[in-house]
């Protein structure tokens, strides 16, 4: 096994520290009847993470889309102990802002996703990312 | 390169961030700088007044609720005149209207909790009709779609398009970012729309800013030919507008108050020629023939718009509900000019407080819909899931005459 790690920067939406595996999408997430805020499960049919759980993962996607009222899910999410552990995006969008810093939730935006690989450990504290990656040689 | 310095905040917005002001307030400048620094604002600008939206419970929910509430208890209170959109029912009339107790029961607490946090609890998509009216040039941070384009057009007033939270931290904290519209550079036009045919009833404004929104998108149309508009039409289209595309400005030669700027037109200003609105007549209407429901009033209506209706019933007894939904004060003003009795004696009635488009209907038996509304022919249809009938206010009251769509 080779463990590498890789460090990445980006931009503070809402400071705070938070770890755990990489669940990637390459497309955008919505909330507001993509992620039920019970089960923690994203539920958009047809979305590349349809059916996998967020919950304790650091979540990195694009950027959100859909109704403002999604930042209200984020929320319910936390309050269910269900939020994902930080939220990475290539550019932040208004929903998944507020939804993150009044769920209390660790995000950063500006930062190539593209180098972020589901599986990854990954640490992030304020603007600094930190990936932890083991791969067979 | 990242730039973590934007947007440049005072000392008494420092401290608010610091939670020198307690954990609401903090909370609320969190959300204000962060879209700043999402928009690249540099600083934050005072504002004057705040519409607040996601009102419904049907929309906010539990989690919704919860958040509000806790906001409330964390001593979070706004410092700007804040009014409020429509909730999912009439406040006092729900009963009557048939909607559940356990529904009224959630949406009342809703109700309870804004007006704790002292929004002033008017419950309409009208502000400006009910003394939330901000001059030429203020800074305003607005929500509801149709409410934003008035503001920005008929008042000249300045308003980006708000979210529940967003505006509701604009109120707590009295501060928005300055970006997009509230700078002069954001507010010129980018679509010359020539108009070339007639455009007569609310339901042609609606039909023409159907197609504009359209093409629009998130611009800033430009109208040629539309002088003489009155506010009651001018509110239809910018409303239409907001609802087949995002369109929160937009400027009408010889009317609106920036219509006059020497530099109006954008360099890259693209020209839009409607010359026929059939086209937006066949999109807005379905395949609908016995009529459940005629709803006037979105937005809420004004009295001009009830006397109208009133005098369009002319003392016949209607076969479908007819329901004009309007703000509180304007009923009441409505019900002492005779207007409210004259509505209920043909079997119709004032609603208040609520949108039908964010209504739980479908719980009260409602199938089909007919409208004079563009804006609300679409969210009717693709939100509350209605077969709408879109048509003139004159055909919409033969509908409810005759229980059925006319011809």
């Amino acid at each position: 096994m080779v463990h590498s790690q890789i460090r990445l920067s980006g931009r503070v939406i809402r400071a705070g520290c938070g770890a755990g595996p990489a669940l990637v999408s390459s497309e955008p997430l919505g909330f507001l009847g993509g992620v039920d805020p019970d089960t923690g499960l994203v539920i958009e049919s047809n979305h590349p993470l349809e059916g996998m759980s967020i919950a304790g993962r650091v979540l990195v996607f694009p950027t959100g889309k859909g109704s403002t009222v999604g930042s209200y899910t984020l929320y319910r999410l936390a309050r269910n102990g269900l939020a994902p552990a930080a939220i990475i995006n290539a550019e932040a969008d208004p929903v998944v802002a507020v939804g993150a810093i009044i769920a209390g939730i660790p995000m950063v935006d500006q930062v190539d996703i593209s180098l972020i690989r589901t599986g990854d450990w990954v640490e992030v504290a304020g603007q600094e990312i930190t990936l932890h990656r083991s791969e067979a040689r | 390169m990242t730039d973590h310095s934007l947007p440049l905040l005072s000392p008494e917005e420092e401290a608010m961030l610091a939670g020198e002001c307690g954990p609401g307030v903090q909370r609320a400048m969190e959300i204000v700088v962060a879209l700043g620094r999402i928009y690249r604002a540099h600083r934050l600008l005072p504002v004057t007044s705040v519409q607040v939206a996601g009102v419904s419970y049907r929309n906010l929910g539990e989690a919704g609720l919860e958040f509000l509430s806790e906001w409330a208890a964390q001593g979070a209170r706004v410092r700007v005149p804040t009014t409020l959109n429509p909730a999912g029912m009439d406040l006092s009339a729900w009963r009557e209207l048939g909607f559940a107790p356990s529904f009224a029961d959630r949406q009342l607490a809703v109700i309870a909790t804004f007006s704790k946090l002292g929004v002033r609890t008017t419950c309409t998509c009208t502000p400006y009709l009910v003394g939330n009216v901000p001059g030429s040039g203020e800074h305003v941070a607005w929500a509801e779609s149709s409410a934003v384009a008035y503001a920005n057009a008929v008042l000249g007033a300045r308003t980006n398009r708000e979210g529940g939270p967003s505006a509701l931290a604009a109120a707590i904290t009295g501060r928005t970012p300055a970006y997009g519209l509230h700078l002069d550079e954001n507010r010129r036009a980018t679509l010359r729309v020539l108009v070339r045919c007639p455009v007569r009833t609310l339901s042609d404004f609606g039909a023409l800013g159907y197609l504009v929104g359209k093409r629009a998108r998130n611009g800033v149309p430009c109208f040629l030919g539309l002088e003489g508009a009155s506010d009651a039409a001018l509110k239809a289209l910018g409303a239409a507008m907001a609802a087949s595309g995002a369109v929160a400005l937009y400027h009408v030669i010889g009317v609106t108050p920036e219509s006059d700027r020497p530099d109006l037109l954008s360099p890259d200003c693209e020209p839009f020629v409607v010359d026929e609105l059939s086209s937006a007549y066949a999109a807005l209407n379905a395949d609908a023939r016995e009529i459940d429901l005629v709803w006037f009033g979105c937005p809420h209506a004004d009295l001009e718009e009830i006397r109208e209706i009133a005098h369009s019933i002319g003392g016949r007894r209607l076969r479908s509900k007819l329901w004009v939904t309007v703000a509180r004060e304007v009923r009441e003003l409505a019900a002492k000019e005779g207007l409210a009795e004259a509505l209920e004696s043909a079997g119709g009635r004032l609603v208040s407080d609520m949108c039908v488009a964010i209504a739980p209907v479908k719980e009260l038996g409602l199938r089909t819909l007919a409208t004079p509304s563009a804006k609300g022919a679409v969210y009717a249809s693709s939100h509350a899931g209605l077969k709408v009938r879109y048509g003139s206010v004159e055909q919409c009251v033969e509908a409810a005459v005759a229980g059925r769509w006319p011809g």
